[in-house]
C-alpha cells in the first residue's frame, strides 16, 4: 500500500494539527503511509507495539505527561485492547484511535471476520465512541471532529477506516 | 535473610527526589507505595494489568526531564511482557521498571506465578535491549538501586527479590479521574 493517496496524508496533516506528539502502532498495511509519514515526522514520536493494548497505556501515560498520543491499529487488535480500556474509562483519560477494518468487504482471510464484527460493539461496550468513514472525502473532517471531542472533552473516540475505502489487500 | 516488601519500598524511596513520579502496579505495590504516604506525585494503578510499564513509557517519553519508575508485581509484569520489548526499542534515559517479586499473585491468594516457575524477568529484559539490570536481593542491593533511581540516566530494569508476606493494605484514592488530574498537575508543575 506504499502506493495510498490522498487520505492518510490528509489524516497525518489532521494529527499534526491536533499536536499529536505519540503514534502507537502495530505494523499494519492499512495505515502503512500514515505510520511511513509518522516515523518521518521528528516531532512524533512512533512507538511500535508488540500488541495493541500497549498502545492504550502507552496514550494513558503521554497525557499524564501533556502529550497528545494516537493508536493506529487494524479491527482484529480492537480484542486486544479491551480490558486495557478500563483504564480509559475508569480515569477518564482523552484517546483516539485510527483502526483499519478488515474482514467487512472483499476479504480473502476468513479469521478476520469474527472480530471485524465485533470491532463497534466492544469499543461501545467499553465506553469508546465510534465514528464509521466510508468515502475518501470524509477522512479528514471525521478525524477532525474526533479530535476535537477526544482532547476538548476527555472522551475516547476511535474512527473506523472502512475495507472498501482501504482497498483490497493484494499480495505481493 | 528474604527482603520484606515494605522495608523494600522505604528503602527505594528515602531519598527521592523531586522529579522522580512513580507508577506503581495495581495490587500489592499501590499499597506499598502508599504506606509511604499517599502522593500526587505516584499514579496508583487499581487496574489495567498489564499496563504499569507503557504507562511510565508514555510518561518518560513525554516528560524526558523528569524520571519515571515503574514499580510493579511479578504477576503484572508478566502479563505485559510485550511491553519490555516495546520499551527495549525506545530505551528512554529516564525511566525505570522495578519488579517486586514474590513470586506470587497476591491479590487472588498467593498462587504461584511463572517465577515460581524459574521464568527470568532479567533474562528478559535483558534480550530485549535493556542493558542496566539489576537483580536484587539483599539490602545492599536495595540501596545500590535506590542510588540508581536518584541519577537515573539509562532505561532500567530491576527485580526485586521479596518474601511472600502479606503486609496490612494501605488504600489510596481509588478515583481515577482525582488521580489523573492531580498527577498531571504535578508533573506538569515539575517541568
Amino acid at each position: 500500500m506504499e502506493n495510498q493517496t490522498g487520505w492518510p496524508d490528509q489524516l497525518f496533516d489532521v494529527l499534526k494539527g491536533a499536536d499529536i506528539r505519540q503514534v502507537g502502532y502495530v505494523p499494519d498495511a492499512g495505515h502503512a503511509r500514515l505510520i511511513a509519514r509518522c516515523k518521518a515526522d521528528n516531532d512524533i514520536r512512533d512507538v511500535v507495539l508488540s500488541t495493541e493494548e500497549e498502545g492504550v497505556a502507552l496514550a494513558a501515560g503521554a497525557w499524564l505527561g501533556g502529550q497528545r498520543c494516537a493508536l493506529l491499529m487494524q479491527s482484529s487488535g480492537v480484542g486486544n485492547c479491551i480490558n486495557m480500556l478500563s483504564l480509559i474509562n475508569t480515569c477518564r483519560f482523552p484517546f483516539l484511535t485510527f483502526i483499519t477494518m478488515r474482514g467487512e468487504w472483499a476479504e480473502f482471510n476468513p479469521w478476520q471476520v469474527p472480530m471485524s464484527q465485533a470491532t463497534e460493539p466492544v469499543l461501545t461496550a467499553m465506553g469508546v465512541k465510534v465514528y464509521r468513514v466510508t468515502e475518501a472525502d470524509e477522512v479528514a473532517d471525521t478525524a477532525q471532529a474526533a479530535a476535537d471531542l477526544a482532547f476538548s472533552g476527555d472522551f475516547a473516540v476511535a474512527v473506523l477506516l472502512s475495507q472498501k475505502m482501504i482497498g483490497r489487500k493484494v499480495w505481493k | 535473610m528474604m527482603l520484606e516488601r515494605r522495608k523494600a519500598i522505604a528503602t527505594l524511596m528515602a531519598n527521592r527526589p523531586k522529579d522522580l513520579f512513580v507508577v506503581p502496579g495495581l495490587g500489592s505495590c499501590t499499597y506499598d507505595m502508599a504506606s509511604l504516604g499517599e502522593k500526587d506525585s505516584d499514579f496508583y494503578l487499581w487496574g489495567a494489568m498489564g499496563g504499569a510499564a507503557m504507562i511510565g513509557l508514555g510518561l518518560a517519553l513525554a516528560k524526558p526531564k523528569l524520571k519515571v519508575a515503574v514499580i510493579t508485581g511479578d504477576g503484572e509484569m508478566l502479563m505485559g511482557m510485550g511491553a519490555l520489548a516495546t520499551i527495549g526499542v525506545q530505551r528512554p534515559a529516564n525511566l525505570a521498571v522495578v519488579v517486586f517479586d514474590n513470586r506470587r499473585y497476591g491479590e487472588t491468594g498467593m498462587q504461584a506465578s511463572h517465577t515460581e516457575h524459574g521464568v527470568d524477568l532479567v533474562g528478559v529484559a535483558r534480550a530485549c535491549g535493556i542493558a542496566r539490570t539489576f537483580d536484587v536481593h539483599d539490602q545492599a542491593g536495595l540501596e545500590t538501586l535506590a542510588g540508581e533511581l536518584v541519577a537515573l540516566k539509562e532505561t532500567l530494569f530491576a527485580r526485586v527479590r521479596i518474601a511472600a508476606d502479606d503486609p496490612p493494605r494501605v488504600l489510596p484514592s481509588k478515583d481515577g479521574v482525582e488521580l489523573k488530574l492531580r498527577f498531571r498537575r504535578a508533573v506538569a508543575a515539575a517541568g
